[in-house]
Formats: C-alpha cells, structure tokens, sequence
C-alpha cells in the first residue's frame, strides 16, 4: 500500500513536470502573457544612489493586511525613494491594531533613523508614536491620521483626507447627472471606508445608499452587487472604495440588466483600462506611490538639511480625478505597479 | 440510535433491520429533511419581507450566490460524513486559480495548460492534506490548519515574487481563454433567466456525490469510517484510502471553484479565500453533517448552501440596515440550525 502511494505521488509529481514541459514547447499563446510584457519593458532603469550621505536606516509601519495592492504600490514607492537616497529601508504590516503597534516599538528598539506610519487606528498608536519621538526618532504619518499627527509629535502627514476624497466623488456625481448612487464598502468597520462614504453623502446632491460586501469572497461580491441593483432600479450610480471590486461591479451592472455607471476609488491595470474602454466613469487617485516616495524623501530632507514641508499641516497627494482623457497615459505606469 | 434498543413489545422478535417501514418514515428519517424546512421557511420569508426577492432574475442571483458556495459544500459534506475536517478548502480555491493564471501567464501558455498544471497541483495539496493526516494520525483539524497556513503565505509569497505585485496579471488576452470561460464562468439563459453555469456544476457535483454515497461501495466506506475507524478497518474497509480519496475530492471541487474565479474576474488577488472554509462547513453543517461524522448527504449540504445564498442576499434585497447584516445572518443560521435538530428529534422519537 505505502509503496503504491509514493508511486502515486510521484507519478503526480511527473506529470506535473511533464505537462509543464509540453506546456512551454507546445500549448504556447501567441498572444498576451509574460513573452508581451518582456517585449514591453524595453531596458528597465536600474536604480542607484543619487546622494552621498550615510546609510540611513529608515523603517516603515502600515496596517496594511496581507497581500493589499495599494500598499504594494505605496511601498514600491518607498523603496524607489530609498535607493536614490542611499536608504537602508525595513517594512512590516499587520491589520491588528495591537501587534502594528508591537512592530513600532521594536524599529524604536532597534534604533532605527526615521520611522514611517500609518495611524487607521490612532488611539492604539499613540504610545508607541510618542515613544519614538521622545527617543529623538523623527516619525512621519502617511495614509490615515490627518487630525492626530501633530499631536502625537510627527514631523508631517503625508496623504488623502478620506472625507475630501468623498467630497470629491459627491461632485463629479452631481456633474454627471447622478441620482441615486451605491457605496460599495468591502471592509466593515473600516473608518476610511465610512469617511469616504460619508464624504461622498454630503456633498451628492442625489441619495447614497451604503452596501457593504464580503471583500476577501469575490463572487459573493458580485451577487451582493447584483441583489442590490435588481432591487432598486433607481441606482444610476455604484462606486466602489478599492479597484479590484470595479470590474466586478462592472459584471454585476451588466448580469442584472442595470445600466448604473460604475465609478471607483484607487488605481489599477484594469481600472485604467477599463476607463479608457469607458466601462467605468472615473477613479478617484490618491497616488499611494507619493505616499510612500514622499515619505522616505521628506525623512532624508529632515536628516540631511531639518526640512520640514506642510507647515504642520497635512500635504495632500489626493483626491485626483481620473477619467477617460488621463486614463491612457496612466495605464502604462499602473501596470508596473507605480500608480 | 433509537433503534438500537431492544425490542420490548412482547412480540417475535425480528432483526430491527428487516422491519418494514412507510415511504413517509423513510422520508422523515433523511438527514436532510430538516435543512428543507429550513430552507423552505427562509425563502417564504424572505418572499413575504421583500417584493423583489421572488423575481425570476432574483432567484438567478440568489442561485448562483449559493451555486458558488455549494460547489465546494459538497466535497467538505462528504469529508465531514468521512470524520474529518479541512480548514484549507477556502485558501484552496484561491491557490487554484493563482496557479492557473501565473502558470499560463510566465510560460505564455495557452491557457487550457495552465489550467491543467492548476487540476494537477491542486490535487498534489489534496493528496498532502490526506497523506499526512493518515501518516501522522495528528487531528485533520491541525493538519488542514497547517496547510491553511501556509497555502496563505504561499499565495502571497508566491503571487509577490513571480508577478511582482499581489495581484495575478491579466490573461484575458491569451489563446484558449475564451473557451476556458465558456467552460467555467459562462451563463445560460433559461425563460429569460440568466443562470450561471456554476449552478450546473453545482447540480452535477451533488448528483454525483449522492450517487457515490448511496449506490457505490466507496460510499458505505465514507459512512463506515466516519462511524468508526477502527470498526470500519475491523470489517476491512480501506481507511487510508477512503480519507485520501476524500481530500481529493475537496481539492477537485476547489479546483473547479478556482477556475470560476480566474475565468468570470480574470484578475486573482492572492489575499482572497480566507474564511470561505468555515462557510463551506456551515453549509455542511446546517444542510444535516453531523460535525462529529457518520451522517449527512450531499443533497443536505445542497440546501445548506442555498439557505446561506437566500440569506446573504435577501437581506440586501429586503433593504435592511447594512449595519445588521452579519446579526441577521447570524440569527438566520442558528434558527435553520435549530429547526434541522429539532425535526431530527421528533423523527427519531417517532421511530
């Protein structure tokens, strides 16, 4: 039996192997895939130092969950920066309010040169931030935290007021018309997620309806999406907060027969070409890239010259409108993982 | 058992296995039944609380939200009966369509070889999953959980290290793509619903199931290994290989739910999955499984899915206050739940 098994396995094993070569030699695509896009990327610039000054080691804390590609694009962003400016540049994550706050005490612990952070969950930070600070570690806020950042002690905050990025939308809503629109929220309990939505219910001059969806099951995405347009057919209008449920809200418009334009928050491949196909009306960009890059570069200006930009207030890299006109020019820069 | 008292009527005694019973008894002692009248009070309603609930392209929805769920209910129904759990059958999935799309994707495959090396990988997980549990006799809780784990970071790692970003890359412009959808993400239109081809392999994958429980030599082994393990290898049941057969069924089922998500969305992102294991089980669970194995059907884990599809869309439908949207869940579950034991009881007590 036992022998018979491990014949099994490695027949399974072989197989594999064997359709993998077959694979390669003969079921090639002559179209798209990874043969395109080297062909693409003609010679890619590899980065080097621009500056001179010491290795600085400059850490970076988000609560980012796992495999989230927003913060993939803030930290390519970062890590650009971090080669052009000689920086030694640490990443960690964790959506746990409790164990992002351990992982700033440990960079405050090992002593590291600046520090960057995310503060979704402010009050759960404050200890560890001002903990930095008073060992002379200088701290920039990215992303989320606007209100508290001075008050924790952080040099600046880097990002998008949530609540005017929704402001945003509410406005090119009414410029285009809209009377009913849907606030697709993939993350419940997320104060971002509200905020933006929120944002978006004070300035829309229509009415805005809150559906919030399961983010980690993407069918069951869709049919939620679906359910809540067959329902009411006033809804002429669904926006999604993050890019990857916008072509999905596509589908769903398109199954239950509703002819709502879909329009979302964030960036990504698809959503620009999706623009330009001109399924989707337009994206709402905070350039997470800038977060990231300006982050790492505004912590080399303090080290290197005590710079400091925003004059205590937050330096603003959204809310930017996208539509059809820009969505061209920015495909090419979404699919390396930079917008 | 209740029928395993002896008998204390003062009449012959005959083998209580030969005695005659009525089609009703016969119906009312199915481990399902119970899940119908569930599921029968769920969708009423649901009919009576929301106008637009009972629409036919509603009931389309409504199937498919539950045509997903129930396509990878059915193997962890079966694995259940066998005694076992697999906590990994969410992040499977995932994995699955992860290694179809990258596949075709760095090779510049057509993309019906991808899906192939996907079928062949995931069903290499599936045997893991079955082999060690039998190698290392360690609760299947704690080696799905293991496996869960890391097929997680491997997802991510992986998706990360080949793509360079957390997300898999279009592939929607490869040969063999659209014939692949038309396999695993297309819709019929039947008297003017559109009916997702899921529910078809929904429907296939539970008349198969119940087949292979009721009709097959194989099925008696499910019954007899969740029963007891060491009785069932007493009479010479293949123990082994049931479980390891079992797990392969789970991964083929996650194989097909992967190629669904890669083929309708085009677009993986490597951080789904997680947590869909558990409604898989609840599905199981509500649908008749015992958690403790030896009983339940196919068809039981069938109507669990379709209750869970009716619920979590006829709440968006009734218009309800999003904020109570898991409560209600919640509640509609437990209650299907409670109604399932409930009839149970007064069947067996009426024995």
């Amino acid at each position: 039996m036992t022998r018979l098994r491990t014949g099994g396995v490695r027949a399974v094993i072989g197989a594999v192997l064997a359709l993998a070569l077959t694979g390669a030699l003969a079921g090639c695509s002559s179209t798209g895939g990874k043969r395109a896009e080297d062909a693409r990327k003609a010679a890619a610039a590899q980065g080097r130092a621009a500056v001179g000054t010491p290795r600085w080691t400059f850490a970076m804390v988000t609560h980012s969950g796992d495999g989230d590609t927003f913060w993939d694009i803030v930290q390519n962003g970062a890590k650009q920066a971090a080669v052009k400016d000689n920086i030694n540049f640490l990443y960690a994550h964790s959506d746990e309010a409790q164990q992002q706050a351990q992982l700033i005490d440990s960079y405050v612990a090992k002593g590291v040169d600046g520090l960057i952070v995310t503060l979704a969950k402010p009050d759960a930070m404050k200890a560890s931030v001002e903990k930095a600070v008073k060992a002379g570690i200088p701290v920039i806020t990215v992303n989320s935290g606007a209100e508290q950042s001075k008050a924790f002690g952080a040099l600046t905050h880097i990002g998008q007021d949530e609540t005017v990025a929704g402001e945003a939308v509410g406005d090119e809503l009414d410029r285009r018309g809209k009377k009913k629109a849907l606030c697709v929220l993939h993350e419940q309990g997320n104060i971002g997620h509200e905020q933006r939505c929120a944002g978006a219910k004070k300035t829309f001059g229509g009415e805005l309806v809150n559906l919030y969806v399961d983010g980690t099951n993407m069918p069951d995405v869709k049919a939620s999406i679906e359910a809540k347009l067959q329902s009411d057919k006033a809804v002429d209008a669904v926006v999604t907060l993050g890019a990857p449920f916008a072509d999905t809200a596509v589908q769903a418009a398109k199954s239950a027969g509703s002819k709502a334009e879909v329009d979302t928050f964030d960036l990504n491949a698809k959503v620009a070409t999706s623009l330009q196909a001109g399924t989707l009306g337009f994206a709402v960009d905070q350039q997470p890239y800038l977060q990231g890059y300006e982050a790492v570069d505004l912590l080399w200006l303090y080290r290197y010259n005590a710079d400091v930009l925003g004059g205590g207030k937050p330096v603003l890299t959204g809310p930017q409108i996208i539509t059809k006109d820009q969505a061209g020019a920015l495909k090419e820069y979404a699919e390396r993982g930079t917008r | 058992m209740s029928s395993t008292a002896p008998p204390s009527d003062g009449l012959d005694h005959v083998d209580e296995r030969l005695l005659r019973t009525t089609p009703l008894k016969k119906l009312l002692a199915r481990p399902e039944l119970g899940s119908v009248v569930g599921a029968i009070a769920v969708f009423v309603f649901f009919s009576i609380a929301a106008d637009s609930f009972l629409r036919p392209a509603s009931l389309g929805t409504v199937l498919y939200a539950a045509s997903t769920i129930g396509i990878m209910a059915v193997p962890v129904a079966l694995l259940m009966i066998g005694g076992e759990f697999d906590l990994s059958a969410g992040v499977l999935v995932t994995s699955s369509a992860l290694v179809s799309s990258m596949f075709s994707y760095q090779m510049t495959a057509n993309v019906w070889v991808g899906v192939g090396v996907s079928l062949l990988v995931t069903l290499a997980i599936g045997v893991f999953n079955g082999f060690m549990l039998t190698r290392t006799k360690l609760p299947s809780f704690i080696i799905t959980l293991g496996t869960f784990l890391m097929l997680t970071g491997l997802n991510l790692g992986l998706t990360k290290l080949i793509s360079g970003t957390v997300s898999t890359k279009t592939i929607a412009d490869m040969e063999g793509f659209p014939s692949a959808r038309k396999l695993f993400a297309s819709q019929v239109t039947v008297g003017g619903v559109e009916l997702k081809v899921t529910i078809l392999w929904w429907l296939g994958l539970v008349a198969l199931a119940t087949w292979i429980l009721l009709r097959t030599r194989f099925g008696n082994w499910i019954f007899a290994v969740g029963g007891g393990a060491d009785a069932a290898r007493a009479v010479g049941v293949p123990v082994y290989r049931t479980k390891i057969g079992l797990y392969l069924g789970v991964a083929f089922c996650a194989w097909i739910s992967g190629q669904h998500l890669l083929f309708s969305f085009d677009v993986v992102q490597s951080g789904e999955g997680v947590g869909n294991e558990l409604i898989y089980i609840i599905a199981a669970v509500i649908g008749g499984c015992l958690i403790t194995g030896g009983y339940g059907s196919a068809i039981g884990s069938a109507v669990g899915a379709l209750i869970f599809g009716m619920t979590s869309k006829g709440i968006v439908y009734a218009e309800w206050n999003p904020d109570w949207f898991k409560f209600f869940l919640g509640a509609m579950l437990l209650l299907a739940t409670l109604l399932n034991a409930w009839i149970r009881k007064r069947v067996e007590a009426t024995k």
